[in-house]
Order: C-alpha cells, then sequence, then structure tokens
C-alpha cells in the first residue's frame, strides 16, 4: 500500500496530490477531539504517514522533477500542519469553554462575612479633638484615675468643707491606716496641677480621660469623659480663650461657624469663670447645631485662679493663662447624634456598629475629621 | 432660687419687659432657668357679661346664654348651674388652648344649638380644682378687659440658677443690685427703720461653746413682741409665697419666709411663752434629738450647732426650727431669732441629717454678718405692721464675724486677663454699683454681703460679668511658626496603635466601667481592701478593676441575651495594681466568642488560643516590638484555661500580655458559654523603642540565588515545645536558613502514646552561590542533629 503510494505519488499527477491534500484537510476538520486529532496527526504527518511519503518521494526525484514538485509537496505539508495546529487551538478553546461553564457559581450568593471592626465614638472624638489642639501646639497630659483629696481638691482652691466638694459627689476608697483617702478623680483637672508642678510655664496641653462622679440618669453616668486645656504662659487672656473655643468647635463640628454664648459663672480654680453655650435647635427631639433659638451647655472655663497657680509653684504676678473643661461623651453626643450617655457604656454591639467608626477612618485635618 | 417681676420691681426701678431682664441675668452669671408667665396662658381669656341665660330646649341641665364680650354678643351653651343673666364670668373663645386640660375649645352644636365659646371654671383656668361652676367675677370687672389682669396673676415667675460663691442673691434684693448695676434700672434705696423699744426683753440670750467651736454661731440677737395676734397673713403676703411655691403658714412664719427669701436673711421665731430660761446656742450633746418643724426627730451629734433652752434643745441653728416652740394661731408673745451661723457646720449638719431648708441654702453660702439686727427689725415692723404688739428691746449676744476688708483694683488687669479694654471709671461705676466702696488710691473695699471676693482677680471677674463677656475680643492664640511638632508620647500612640489594629482585625471597642463588683474581681485575681470603693453608687460597682476582662464579659452576656453570641470586644483602658495614684497599667483586652456571623463560606475565625495569641502579636507588632523578641510561657493566670493559654514575657518579671481561653467557671459566673479566647497586653510593659537618629531602614538585601525548601518530620515527647524544636532548627545554621515554619502537628495513631508527630519547613537562602546537592544534604544533617540535640526528636519514619 505504501510502496503504492509512493510509486502513485511519484508518478502521479497533480490532480492526485491535490486530492491528497484535500482528504488529509477534511480527515483535520473532521476529528472531534484532541484524540482523534492526534490519530490524524499520525496518519498524515507520522514517520510512515501520507504526508510524510509524498515528501520522502521528492529524494528519488531528479532535479528537474524536484524542482517541479518540491513546492507543491512541501506547500501541502505546510497547510496540513497549519491546518492541525489551528484545529487543535479550537478544539482547546471548546474543551475550555466547556470547562468554564462547568465551573459557574451563584453571583448573587452574599461575599463571605470579614468581622468588621468598630472604633468606640469617644475614642474617635479624642483623636478628632487631639488634631485640632495638636496643630495649635498642645500636647496631650495624662493622669491617674485614683487621685490625692490634695490634687483634686485643695490644689484648685478647693478646700475641706468647700461647698463645691458636695457639688462634686466624689467617690472614695477606703480609708487608709493614717485615716486619709484617696479618691476617684472627679475632673480631670488633678492633671493642670501634676503639670504645673512638674513643669515651667509656658504650658500648653490638653487633657482627656475617664471621671468620676456619684450620678446616674439619662445624661450622667458614674464614669464619663473630660477632655480640659490649660495654657499658661505671661500673657495668654480671655480673649485667646474665646478664640481656641470657637476655632475648637467649628472644627470639631466640621461647620463654617458655631454661635457662642459665654456666661459668667463659677468655679473655685478659675476667676473670672464662664460657661459657654452653643446656639443650636432642639424642636423635634433632636440637637441641630447651628440653627434655632435654644443654648446648649458645653463646658466650663476661665482664668486659672491666682492661688491655684501659685499652690502649684508658679508666680502668679509673672504667670497667668485660662482652663476648660468638657465632656468628651457629650461632645461625641452632641456630633454624632447619640442620645443615651448610658449607653456608651454598654458595649451594646448594635450600638456600637451603629455609631462607632472603621479602623481607617483616622481623623485628619488635611482629610476632613470625619467621612 | 425664684422670684416674680413685681417683687423684683419692689427693689428694681425699671420698665425693662420680663425678657430684657432674663436676658441680663444670665449675662451677668445669674443663669435664668425658666420664666413662667402665667399672664401669657391666661391672656386669651376676658371678663364677659351673661346677657341672658335660657334653658336647653333639649337638655335640662344646659343653658344657652348670650354672652356679650365686650366686642360682639355670642351664643353659648353652658352647663354650670350657677350660669344665670347678669354675671360676669371669664370667656373663653373658640380655638383657644384651656391651661387645665389643655384641650383646643372648637365651635361645635351642643344637643343642636350652637355654641360658640366657654364660659370657665377655675379648675379650666388652671387655678384650682374647683369645677362646681364657672368662676364668677366681680360685679365692678370691665367687661372684656383680660382676665389675668382681673386677677393680678399678671406676674411672670422667673427661675435662675445661683453658682455657690453668691449669698447675696439668695434674696431677691441681691438680684435687683447685680441688675441696677448692669444698668437695667435703679435699685430702690432702703428705708431706714426704727424700732422704738417698748419694754425690756425678758428672754435672755447666750452662746455657750469653747474656743474651738466659737465661730459655729459668733453672733445670736433676739427681740420679744407681746400682745401679737397671729392668723393668716394678708392676702398680699400669702400671694408673694405661694407664687414662689411656698405654702402660707400664719403671718408671724410667713414673715420669716418672706425676709429669708427677699433679703437672704433666715429669722426664726419663738412662741415666747413656751421657752423656759436663758435661750442660747451650743453644740449638741451626743445623744440628744430634737422634733424639727418638718415632724421628724433627728438624733444630734456633738458638732452641730443648737438652740436651747432649759427644756433642752429647740432648734437646729441655720438648719430648722423646732416644732414644741414654734409659733401657733393662739400665740399672743414672740420672740425673734436673727442669728449668724458658720457656713461650713451648717453645710454639715444639713448634709448629715438629710435636711434641705431655704435657711441651710442661705447660712451654707454666707449671710451678710451686718444685717443680723437689721433683719431683726424689719421682721419686728413687719410683726407690728401685720400682728400688731409691741417691742422690746434688742439683746445681742456675741458680735458678728468682722469680715471687713479691701482688695486692689487694678484696671489695667481687666485687659491683662480679660483682653478687655474697659476704662476706669466705667469699671468703678460698676464696682460702686454692686457696692465696693473707692477707699484710698487703688483701694476698694469689699461689700459685707460678697464672702467671694477676696483679690484682684475677684474685682476683674465683677467687672467683666457686669459689662459683658461678649464684649471681649474674640484674640487669635499665636501659633506654632513651624509646622506643628508630634505631640503623642510613645504611651499616646501604643494606645491609639493597639485600638485601631484590634478594630482592623475585626474586634469592636467598648468602654466599660472601671469599677466591677467585689465578687467579680475575685476571678481575675481579686483586689486588696484598699481598691474598694467607701462610697459605690451601688453594691455591684464596688471594687476598682484588678482587669479589664470582667467589664468586657458582662457586656457579652448582655449582647448574648439579646441573641448576639458570636462577638469581637475589646477596650484599652486602666486596670488597678494598687490604691495609690499611678499604680494602674493600661491594658489593651479582648474577648472573642464563636466564630463570627455563620455563614456558607469558612467561618472568619476560632475562639481559641492562637486566635488570642495572634491578636496579641498584632499589637506587638503595631507597638513596635518584635513578637519574636518575647518569651512564652504555659503559665497565664488563674482566669485562663490552664492548657490552652499563655504568657509573653521579657524576662521572668515582666509579663507583656497573657492569652488564652477563659477558664469554663470564669465564663459560668457570666453565664456564657465557650469557648471564649482572650487577652490582656499590658501596654505600659512593653519595651520602648529605640530612638533612631534617621527613618533610614536597613539596606534590603536580595539574593540571585534559588532557595531551597526541605521538609522534616520529627517525633518527640508530647510535653515538648514546638517552639524549642523550631528554634533548634533555625539555629542550626544561622547564615544559610532563613525561615522555619510548622506545617503539621500530629498526636495519635501511628505515633507512639505519649508522643507527637512535628512536620516543619526550613527554608535555605544562599547569599553567594547555587547549592549543590552535597551542601543541602550537610545542611539538613545538621538540622537533624540540632533539633535532635535539643528535643530528642527522631526523624518519624
Amino acid at each position: 500500500m505504501r510502496v503504492q503510494t509512493r510509486e502513485a505519488i511519484r508518478s502521479c499527477k497533480m490532480q492526485d496530490l491535490s486530492k491528497l491534500e484535500n482528504e488529509a484537510l477534511a480527515r483535520i476538520a473532521d476529528a472531534g477531539d484532541e484524540a482523534a486529532l492526534e490519530a490524524a496527526r499520525v496518519d498524515l504527518l507520522g514517520k510512515k504517514g501520507s504526508i510524510s511519503e509524498a515528501l520522502k518521494t521528492l529524494g528519488t526525484m531528479t532535479p528537474d522533477e524536484r524542482k517541479a514538485k518540491g513546492p507543491i509537496i512541501n506547500g501541502m505539508r505546510d497547510r496540513v500542519t497549519a491546518a492541525l495546529a489551528a484545529r487543535k487551538g479550537a478544539l482547546g478553546d471548546v474543551a475550555l469553554e466547556a470547562k468554564l461553564k462547568a465551573e459557574r457559581v451563584d453571583v448573587t450568593l452574599p461575599v463571605r462575612p470579614e468581622m468588621q471592626g468598630r472604633i468606640h465614638p469617644v475614642s474617635q472624638i479624642l483623636d478628632e479633638a487631639t488634631a485640632i489642639f495638636a496643630d495649635m501646639g498642645f500636647a496631650i497630659a495624662e493622669g491617674p484615675d485614683i487621685e490625692t483629696d490634695d490634687n483634686n481638691f485643695t490644689k484648685l482652691n478647693i478646700p475641706p468643707e468647700h461647698p463645691a466638694r458636695q457639688m462634686h459627689d466624689t467617690f472614695y476608697l477606703k480609708a487608709k491606716a493614717d485615716g486619709t483617702r484617696h479618691l476617684l478623680r472627679t475632673h480631670t483637672s488633678p492633671v493642670q496641677v501634676r503639670t504645673m508642678l512638674a513643669q515651667k510655664p509656658p504650658i500648653r496641653i490638653i487633657v482627656p480621660g475617664r471621671v468620676y462622679r456619684m450620678d446616674s440618669d439619662q445624661t450622667h453616668t458614674p464614669m464619663f469623659h473630660q477632655i480640659e486645656g490649660l495654657v499658661i504662659d505671661e500673657n495668654s487672656h480671655m480673649g485667646h480663650l474665646k478664640w481656641i473655643l470657637e476655632e475648637f468647635c467649628r472644627a470639631l463640628f466640621e461647620v463654617p461657624k458655631v454661635e457662642m454664648r459665654f456666661r459668667p459663672s463659677h468655679f473655685p480654680f478659675t476667676e473670672p469663670s464662664a460657661e459657654v453655650d452653643i446656639r443650636c435647635d432642639r424642636s423635634g427631639g433632636e440637637v441641630k447645631l447651628g440653627q434655632g433659638n435654644d443654648w446648649l451647655e458645653i463646658l466650663g472655663c476661665g482664668m486659672v485662679h491666682p492661688k491655684v497657680i501659685e499652690m502649684c509653684g508658679h508666680d502668679p504676678a509673672k504667670y497667668q493663662g485660662f482652663a476648660w473643661g468638657m465632656g468628651l461623651d457629650r461632645l461625641a453626643m452632641l456630633k454624632y447624634g447619640a442620645p443615651d450617655l448610658r449607653a456608651f457604656f454598654e458595649g451594646d454591639m448594635r450600638w456600637l456598629k451603629h455609631y462607632g467608626f472603621a479602623a481607617l477612618d483616622m481623623p485628619s485635618l488635611a482629610g476632613g475629621l470625619s467621612r | 432660687m425664684k422670684f416674680t417681676l413685681s417683687w423684683l420691681k419692689d427693689h428694681l426701678d425699671t420698665d425693662a419687659p420680663v425678657e430684657k431682664i432674663a436676658d441680663t441675668l444670665t449675662h451677668i452669671g445669674l443663669e435664668v432657668e425658666s420664666v413662667h408667665d402665667k399672664a401669657k396662658d391666661l391672656a386669651p381669656f376676658t371678663v364677659a357679661y351673661v346677657v341672658s341665660a335660657e334653658k336647653h330646649p333639649n337638655a335640662d341641665k344646659l343653658r344657652v346664654c348670650i354672652v356679650d364680650t365686650g366686642k360682639e354678643k355670642l351664643q353659648v351653651v353652658c352647663g354650670a348651674p350657677n350660669a344665670r343673666a347678669g354675671m360676669k364670668g371669664v370667656f373663653a373663645h373658640a380655638g383657644t388652648t384651656i391651661p387645665g386640660t389643655g384641650v383646643e375649645l372648637k365651635k361645635s352644636a351642643i344637643r343642636g344649638v350652637e355654641s360658640n365659646g366657654m364660659l370657665c371654671s377655675e379648675r379650666e383656668m388652671g387655678l384650682s380644682q374647683e369645677h362646681d361652676g364657672i368662676i364668677e367675677l366681680p360685679d365692678d370687672a370691665p367687661i372684656g378687659k383680660p382676665f389675668a389682669e382681673v386677677l393680678g396673676t399678671n406676674d411672670p415667675l422667673i427661675e435662675i440658677k445661683l453658682t455657690p460663691n453668691r449669698p447675696d442673691c439668695t434674696g431677691v434684693r441681691g438680684v435687683a443690685r447685680d441688675l441696677a448695676a448692669a444698668n437695667l434700672g435703679r435699685l430702690k434705696p432702703d428705708a431706714a427703720i426704727k424700732i422704738v423699744p417698748r419694754f425690756k426683753n425678758p428672754i435672755a440670750i447666750g452662746l455657750h461653746f469653747d474656743d474651738a467651736a466659737k465661730n459655729a454661731c459668733p453672733v445670736f440677737a433676739g427681740r420679744m413682741v407681746k400682745g401679737v395676734k397671729n392668723g393668716p397673713s394678708p392676702a398680699w403676703l400669702q400671694q408673694r409665697l405661694k407664687a414662689v411655691g411656698l405654702r402660707p403658714i400664719s403671718a408671724l412664719v410667713d414673715i420669716t419666709n418672706l425676709i429669708s427669701l427677699d433679703r437672704a436673711r433666715p429669722l426664726h421665731v419663738y412662741d415666747a411663752d413656751k421657752l423656759k430660761g436663758e435661750i442660747h446656742a451650743r453644740l449638741a450633746k451626743k445623744g440628744e434629738s430634737v422634733l424639727a418643724l418638718d415632724g421628724k426627730t433627728y438624733e444630734l451629734d456633738a458638732e452641730m450647732c443648737v438652740i436651747a433652752d432649759d427644756n433642752g434643745v429647740l432648734g437646729l441653728g441655720g438648719v430648722m426650727g423646732g416644732e414644741t416652740t414654734g409659733v401657733t394661731e393662739t400665740t399672743t408673745n414672740v420672740f425673734i431669732e436673727s442669728a449668724y451661723f458658720d457656713p461650713v457646720r451648717t453645710a454639715r449638719t444639713g448634709r448629715e441629717l438629710g435636711i434641705n431648708s431655704d435657711a441651710r441654702y442661705r447660712f451654707e453660702r454666707g449671710v451678710d454678718p451686718e444685717y443680723v439686727t437689721e433683719g431683726l427689725d424689719l421682721a419686728t415692723k413687719l410683726v407690728m405692721d401685720l400682728c400688731g404688739g409691741e417691742p422690746s428691746d434688742l439683746t445681742v449676744a456675741g458680735r458678728a464675724p468682722d469680715t471687713k476688708r479691701d482688695v486692689t483694683f487694678d484696671p489695667g488687669l481687666v485687659e491683662k486677663l480679660c483682653g478687655l479694654k474697659i476704662h476706669a471709671g466705667e469699671a468703678m461705676t460698676i464696682l460702686d454699683r454692686l457696692g465696693f466702696r473707692a477707699v484710698v488710691g487703688t483701694r476698694v473695699a469689699v461689700p459685707s454681703w460678697r464672702p467671694d471676693v477676696h483679690g484682684p482677680a475677684d474685682l476683674v471677674e465683677e467687672v467683666v460679668r457686669i459689662a459683658g463677656l461678649d464684649k471681649i475680643p474674640s484674640t487669635p492664640l499665636p501659633r506654632p511658626s513651624t509646622v506643628p511638632l508630634p505631640v503623642l508620647t510613645p504611651m499616646q500612640k501604643r494606645v491609639r496603635a493597639a485600638k485601631r489594629t484590634l478594630a482592623s482585625r475585626g474586634m469592636t471597642e467598648a468602654m466599660t466601667w472601671s469599677f466591677v463588683a467585689k465578687a467579680q474581681a475575685e476571678l481575675f485575681g481579686g483586689v486588696p481592701e484598699a481598691l474598694l470603693l467607701a462610697n459605690p453608687i451601688s453594691a455591684d460597682l464596688d471594687a476598682m478593676r484588678p482587669s479589664v476582662l470582667p467589664g468586657l464579659l458582662a457586656a457579652a452576656g448582655r449582647n448574648a441575651a439579646r441573641g448576639q453570641k458570636d462577638l469581637g470586644l475589646f477596650e484599652v483602658g486602666p486596670q488597678f495594681t494598687g490604691p495609690e495614684p499611678g499604680e494602674q497599667l493600661t491594658a489593651a483586652s479582648g474577648i472573642r466568642v464563636g466564630s463570627g456571623p455563620r455563614n456558607w463560606g469558612k467561618q472568619p475565625w476560632n475562639a481559641d488560643v492562637f486566635q488570642a495569641k495572634a491578636d496579641v502579636m498584632a499589637i506587638l507588632e503595631a507597638c513596635g516590638v518584635a513578637p519574636d523578641s518575647a518569651q512564652v510561657t504555659a503559665d497565664a493566670p488563674a482566669w485562663y484555661h490552664p492548657g490552652r493559654s499563655g504568657a509573653l514575657r521579657l524576662g521572668p518579671k515582666n509579663v507583656l500580655a497573657y492569652f488564652g481561653e477563659l477558664h469554663p467557671r470564669v465564663l459560668a459566673a457570666y453565664d456564657l458559654t465557650g469557648p471564649i479566647a482572650a487577652f490582656e497586653v499590658m501596654l505600659e510593659t512593653l519595651p520602648a523603642q529605640k530612638a533612631k537618629p534617621t527613618k533610614t531602614k536597613s539596606k534590603l538585601e536580595l539574593s540571585e540565588y534559588q532557595a531551597v525548601e526541605r521538609d522534616f518530620a520529627f517525633v518527640i515527647d508530647a510535653k515538648v515545645p514546638a517552639t524549642d524544636v523550631i528554634k533548634a532548627a533555625a539555629t542550626a545554621d544561622r547564615a544559610l536558613i532563613e525561615s522555619v515554619t510548622v506545617f503539621d502537628v500530629y498526636e495519635g495513631q501511628g505515633v507512639d502514646p505519649g508522643k507527637k508527630s512535628i512536620a516543619i519547613s526550613v527554608r535555605l537562602q544562599p547569599k553567594d552561590r547555587t547549592l549543590t546537592e552535597a551542601e543541602i544534604e550537610a545542611a539538613m544533617s545538621k538540622i537533624k542533629g540540632a533539633v535532635a540535640k535539643a528535643t530528642g526528636a527522631t526523624l518519624r519514619a
């Protein structure tokens, strides 16, 4: 058969070669899968394949014959080889297509839950306040939760039996053997004392922290957070205090302007003293800043009492300054509209998820304090 | 402190409307809490004349009245039995809200007859509970006139919140003085009172204190008025007291209450016939008690100042009078007491006994020591005016404390402290109107009613609060001239890093109380007696927490009760190690319960020891501590699962963190079911990061040669910690071995009992050549040798 073929080819006419090529191409086109295609390739281009046989005849030809038939037979081989490759590619595409079709999933399924963590609104508002005050050159000072009576009261011009001590509703630890008893600080102001005792003016600090008072209702909890500020140098006065508070509120609440009202008040550790209200609208049960005709008290402040400066080791004739204190939780309540202070300390996941912040929501002045 | 506008106008000559007065009060530091204007509630109601009243055609008890309102004649259906032609009543138009019911009146047809308004009862007006008939006004009440005017309640009630430094403003006259200083009117002069004694006071007065307690009551003045007729006080006085919420009692008592509210001068009246012997002030004796005017009996201690006579204790000085010697309707001879009681002692007595009285309110703030006898004279005059009688002469024991002082006033200080430029003359005018008198040079005398003013800064406050804090110009604080420098301390950065890291790992930040129940504290190592609160707000919040975990577990319990069992909660906050200030650590602590929300895929995490350990490592990393630098030991405290917990330490004493599954006994105390993974990182104990001169990172050297990984399965004693295998392998050839990872740990079939198989993968990274087979073989045998030597491991067959 093969010898016959070879003979046939050698002697054959162009029509026979053409037929061989057509049959080869038809066989390739008919190959339904990779196995059939491989069988076709062996039969055509394998060692003893029909095309290979045709190529072998070239060696037996005369130079003239070769010159005439060589290009024809080689061209045939090239076209069959190309057809094989093309068919192989096409069969591969079909197979991949089928495989991928089989791998289809239901894309409407919900994503795999990642546990979304939250930052507590008090931490968030503290980071916001820190960003603002750091920009104004304030450092952050902290102090212990358990304090001495001296730091919490006496050095702040609240001597024993002063009526203001009752207003503070202090938690005391059990008395020590010598009769003295420490307390849970009722405000962050003892850190003013600690800072002034440790450092010479100029002083610019803010003091955030936990404070404790025997109080419990919707707007009072036995523990809450304060943030206070202290500036001591030779010239800072109430006008500066006003500016700081105005700028702080404007920046914190992220509104063009917060209208403020300074009311004279009384604190033993400041003189003169003031309370500050901000304009808001309380109609409809929620507080809206920057509009309306109601006033909401947000902080107490004043010029540091000369006696406090003196008791903390500095000359009140030379140094002066101011301090202010406000509720950190209250700021968060106001800015983010959380109505119930008690909920801040409940650890209710629903509340924390709603009022909390994403880990990457890091407040910055450049990017805006909150999203 | 409450007063009415008309009362204020007794002392203040002003035309200012109540709104302006209220606004000014707030602006000068007498914060207005409320202005209640009853006239406003009653404004829509007018006097009307009933022209006719005919029986309702369809109802026996109703009348159809024609009412003349002064503007028009309207038909009104009325059900009151006293509605009749010719009377005058209070008329409400349709559309008016009725104060007593809060309901808006509507035009309607009552049993088929149109009604265009209502004639009101006292109850409907909110005046009383009287509802048997409609209000009948006097015949001379002008038709159409506002009812409020006829009633005389055209008098707004003002309530102010007083700061404790202003005893003078516990009397209406003090408030008026402040308003006058603020230019809102003129303080009316006070008429001098001269009492002409008609007989000698028969009642002796004494002060019996030893030197230490002498200031309890330094002065006690008294006078008798005999032949008085006590009874209900006149309408104006009753009205005045009622308006501020006081119950009129009798003329004599009402007079003392009036003067207390008007002049901040508490007084007391005794039925002189019930006194026996000398009336005197002294300290109480232990075991004494007194029946006070509130009807309660109080046990006294030896620090309390009492008024007594030969029969014993009569009343509590400065706090409350006694029942037995009080005046009654039949009192004919009255003894009036006016004294000065020490603020501190008065406050203490009131606090100890739980008595909040108008007298205590004033004495504990400090009454005007120079008004003791003047107040007594004023009371005497009123007693004689309202009850008749003849006054005795005045008896005074002791002397009023001398509080005379003067203070330097420096007008320049106003600008220096407040940034407010104010003319010296204007400042002096303000001080003068407040009662401060120029003495000599820059000295001004402080009035006796201002115990709060002691230094130049106090005078600055007086000037500025009256001139107006709103006049202080907002002044930019000079800012740093450079880009602001970082301000956070390393600790503050750690706290931030820990919070943000944990939140990024799926945990939610909570904040819980710094105090817990003692029993809860016991579960976490307990607290010394010294860390218990003497006066906790409740028994379950009585101990300063030794750990943050109890608060988190309690929160987890509450969430679980609501159906939210899977959660990760953390808190960065204080835990207390001792009772002295500063004996506290900042713990970054957290718990993970369950494995995250159920879903069709993989659960987000496992609440196991390795989850807790991973959280700890993440915190360390975020705080700049290489996690490998710390030693892991299997000795966490008792609140952890003893087999599934550990500690991270630097050296034997310095514990950085605990982690692990919590002990089932702890969980049971919170009604929680485990496992719960927990960790506590004590942020202060972390090593400080070394300060580096530059932020340049070390040079990165990447090898161009191929790395080789080889796996080993060792069999070792089950008790040998994995870390020993890892360490031995890693140090077998430090130059070549880049990393060692554990990829399998197995105990069970195929491994001898008491043994475990641990499979590690070692990555060899040559730096200067490609490793030959022989070199790899050599390294492998080094590793086998090192691990075998360190742990007794054999290669698993």
